[in-house]
């Protein structure tokens, strides 16, 4: 019976694809650009390679506590990697903030050209500003921390349209669906993004510091090939790699 | 936390959709039961993409074609100077496109299983086309008539897919169950997302176990 | 109305040129305005498609461009097309509202059909021939200007069909409306038609009134089985000892078995070509019960060994299959008086 075949086989699959020279990171969908040159520089020196997943920290933390099999976590927030070293499932000791995000301000819109964006925000003549979902996003909840901070929230909630995940809050803009966009500013980097019309960076002291942390899972906590790719995480040359994307590393 | 709220927007959504869907499937379904035109394969075809289809494929083009630079949002903006994208309206638009196939096909079934000669013997008996069409061929296809509607109405509420992508999540607007639910699940909050989720599943039992139990009255008679 | 002969007269223009994949419908003929007019041919021959022309409901064939529902055609199907969602009542009511005027009553088209005991039922639960009969109904409700008849009988069993033959019979005796009756059974023609259309792949053979059509020996549709004539009768008086009817027709008398209500006038009887034999004298004790003079009016051969001979008796009829090898050793001629055998007759009406 093919049922019972494929069962078989995936019974099979994961003590070959666990082997040491295998590691299998989780990594927010926000970091996942920079995550892939990490890699690939990382693979280059030591010959491990690195196998990345990528989604919402909600969903991959959802996902780890269901035993997805994961060694590394990058996440957005620093909520998550707290809540798993303190329920067993990330080796103690191991949680680090690898990089501190920022927001920018963005639009392609031709009509908002010469514009300063931040006073085109304030004065609230635009179709629908993006934001990731606060609830869910740790970009997303500093967007609206710097939007009340700085009296806006008031302008601009009957504009705010909300995306599941930094990238689609993005895409929102990129499309023009939305006219103005806060997002990372480390996505500023993507290739493919339309050209920038107006930027505008978000002072970092308008909202709690974005500190991304990884923790090592407790699955892993033996493994040589993990425990190597983070520490290399913590290395001067990835804070470089890091840095070059737009985020800020505590060194 | 606003259980209802979303819950009651996914219902207003089904519902005018499922609405808009029978003013728009019935004609197509009645042309597709009755042409004999070459090609009627490939408009067969293009009705029953959406099944096949990822919903990913369709919010990203409607994501597109709604949105300010896409040839029906840019029609909307001149017209409303707002977008279609992250609007009801918009949702519906997309709903309409992904529940589709779902409101075709058992009309077109419907259709298709109608004596031709039934047609003849009204139109001989006095009934235009349109008449006939009327008082003989939808009160025969009522069975499918039921069956699209509740199909229709089903598939738009447990839409996820494209909503997630041109909804905007916005209370009241686009925030439908489905999304609230995925929410609650990645904020974590468990108790509100199993609240929503077997609020619907109570629904969506109920719908479908009417839409059998006539089904066999029907069957039966 | 001023006398029948000139309505007799009077006809409705049937043009139709249509082709239908690989047939061919080339039609051109006119259906008289009054009566029963029989379309005959084998089945392929295009009578169906003759009547959908008429009623519409093939596209793009003759001049008249209406759609159906506005020709005031009728059309009584082969298999009746009652609406299921709807009762007996519904279904006669569906053409009557729709008609705009009343041409005829609706419970003497009820009584004259036999439905009134089936109004609230569902045509589900009806008979074959109980559901012809309310199609009929609805199409005579819908007050038409024609009414279009495609072998009504044709699905039904003999028992059912005999049910339903009285009923067509008041039609044609009863309503003023012009009946067109595709058949492919002459049997169903002699009784019913007035006039008769044959047709042939597609085309008009012949055509015109019944008895002079039936008489006719040049037509190949017309002879072999199908060859015989039908003569009026008016039965006379009933023989109980031995139930034989004595009906009178213009060349003589015909003894018939069965009792025959001698207050109908003009009943038609249907003679077959192979039921009749000629002899040149009075034959003597035969067991043939008819035998009468008569002149021969015709002779044809119809195949390689079978002739007909038409017999002239009083002003009717008759025709006669006979062998060839008979015609040659009784050395019959045109005009010669002979004595016609009639073996067998049956009272189609």
């Amino acid at each position: 019976m093919p049922v019972r075949k494929l069962l078989l086989v995936a019974a099979l699959l994961p003590g070959s694809l666990l082997a040491d020279d295998v590691v299998r990171v989780a990594v927010a969908s926000n970091f996942i650009q920079t995550a892939a040159k990490l890699t690939k520089h990382f693979s280059e020196t030591t010959a491990v390679s690195v196998r990345i997943s990528s989604g919402s920290t909600g969903k991959l933390y959802a996902q780890i506590i269901n035993g997805a099999p994961f060694d590394v976590f990058l996440a957005a927030d620093t909520e998550r990697p707290r809540l798993l070293e303190q329920d067993g499932y990330a080796v103690p000791g191991t949680r680090a903030t690898y990089a501190t995000g920022s927001l920018v301000l963005w639009s392609r819109d031709e009509r908002l050209r010469g514009r300063n964006c931040r006073e085109v925000l304030q004065r609230g003549d635009y179709n629908r500003l993006a934001i990731a979902n606060p609830e869910t996003a740790p970009y997303g909840d500093a967007a609206m921390q710097f939007l009340v901070a700085e009296g806006l929230w008031q302008g601009v909630s009957s504009h705010v349209v909300y995306g599941e995940n930094i990238v689609q809050t993005l895409n929102y803009a990129a499309t023009g669906n939305a006219t103005l966009a806060i997002v990372a500013a480390s996505l500023m980097s993507y290739p493919g993004l339309p050209s920038t019309v107006c930027m505008w960076r978000v002072p970092q002291s308008s909202h709690a510091a974005l500190n991304q942390q990884l923790v090592l899972l407790e699955r892993a906590a033996d493994d040589e090939a993990a425990n190597s790719f983070v520490e290399y995480l913590r290395s001067d040359r990835a804070a470089a790699i890091i840095e070059r994307d737009g985020y800020t590393v505590v060194r | 936390m606003e259980i209802f709220g979303p819950l009651w927007l996914s219902v207003q959504l089904a519902l005018v959709t499922t609405f808009v869907l029978f003013l728009i499937g019935t004609p197509v379904a009645w042309w597709l039961a009755r042409t004999a035109a070459s090609w009627k394969p490939a408009a067969q075809a293009i009705v029953a993409m959406p099944i096949v289809l990822p919903p990913t494929v369709m919010g990203f083009y409607l994501l597109i074609l709604l949105g300010p630079y896409g040839a029906i949002g840019s029609w909307w903006f001149e017209l409303t100077g707002s977008t279609l994208t992250f609007s009801f309206t918009g949702l519906v638009i997309a709903s309409c496109i992904y529940s589709l196939p779902f409101a075709v096909q058992p009309m077109q079934n419907a259709f298709e299983s109608l004596p031709r000669q039934m047609l003849e013997f009204a139109w001989t008996q006095g009934a235009s086309k349109r008449d006939a069409f009327f008082s003989v061929a939808v009160p025969m296809s009522a069975r499918g008539f039921v069956a699209a509607a509740v199909l229709s109405f089903a598939h738009t509420l447990g839409e996820f897919g494209v909503v997630l992508m041109v909804g905007g999540n916005i209370p009241g607007e686009t925030r439908v169950v489905s999304i609230a639910i995925y929410d609650h699940v990645e904020s974590l909050q468990y108790g509100a997302a199993h609240q929503m989720s077997l609020l619907l599943l109570a629904f969506a039992f109920t719908v479908l176990l009417g839409m059998y139990m006539v089904n066999r009255r029907w069957s039966l008679r | 109305m001023s006398g029948v002969s000139s309505i007799r007269q009077q006809l409705i223009p049937v043009q139709h040129r249509a082709s239908l994949g690989s047939f061919m419908l080339d039609v051109d003929v006119g259906i008289p305005a009054q009566g029963v007019t029989g379309v005959f041919g084998e089945s392929g021959s295009g009578k169906t498609t003759l009547l959908r022309c008429i009623a519409g409901l093939e596209t793009g064939s003759g001049t008249d461009s209406r759609p159906p529902h506005e020709r005031g055609v009728g059309y009584v199907f082969q298999e009746p097309q009652l609406f299921p969602h709807m009762s007996v009542e519904g279904n006669i009511e569906y053409g009557r509202r729709r008609a705009g005027a009343d041409r005829l009553d609706k419970d003497h088209v009820v009584e004259m059909l036999g439905i009134g005991n089936l109004l609230s039922r569902k045509p589900a639960g009806l008979s074959g021939g109980e559901a012809q009969r309310v199609a009929i109904a609805a199409v005579l409700l819908r007050s038409p200007e024609l009414i279009l008849m495609d072998e009504p009988l044709a699905s039904l069993d003999q028992r059912r069909k005999d049910e339903l033959l009285p009923y067509l019979d008041r039609l044609h005796d009863e309503l003023s409306v012009p009946i067109v009756y595709v058949s492919h059974s002459i049997d169903e023609v002699c009784r019913l038609c007035d006039h008769l259309i044959l047709i042939e792949d597609g085309r008009v053979v012949a055509d015109g009134e019944l008895h002079a059509m039936l008489a006719r020996l040049d037509i190949p549709m017309l002879t072999g089985r199908n060859a015989g004539t039908v003569i009026n009768a008016t039965p006379d008086r009933h023989d109980s000892d031995y139930d034989l009817t004595l009906f009178r027709f213009s060349g003589g008398e015909l003894l018939v078995p069965g009792k025959y209500d001698s207050t109908i006038p003009n009943m038609r009887l249907r003679i077959a070509a192979s039921d009749v034999s000629i002899c040149r004298t009075r034959p003597q004790k035969t067991t043939i019960l008819n035998v009468l003079p008569a002149e021969i009016d015709e002779i044809q051969p119809t195949g390689s060994s079978t002739d007909l001979v038409r017999l002239a008796i009083g002003d009717d009829l008759l025709v006669a299959q006979v062998t060839r090898r008979s015609v040659t050793n009784l050395d019959l001629r045109k005009g010669d008086h002979v004595f016609a055998q009639v073996k067998s007759v049956t009272v189609r009406r």
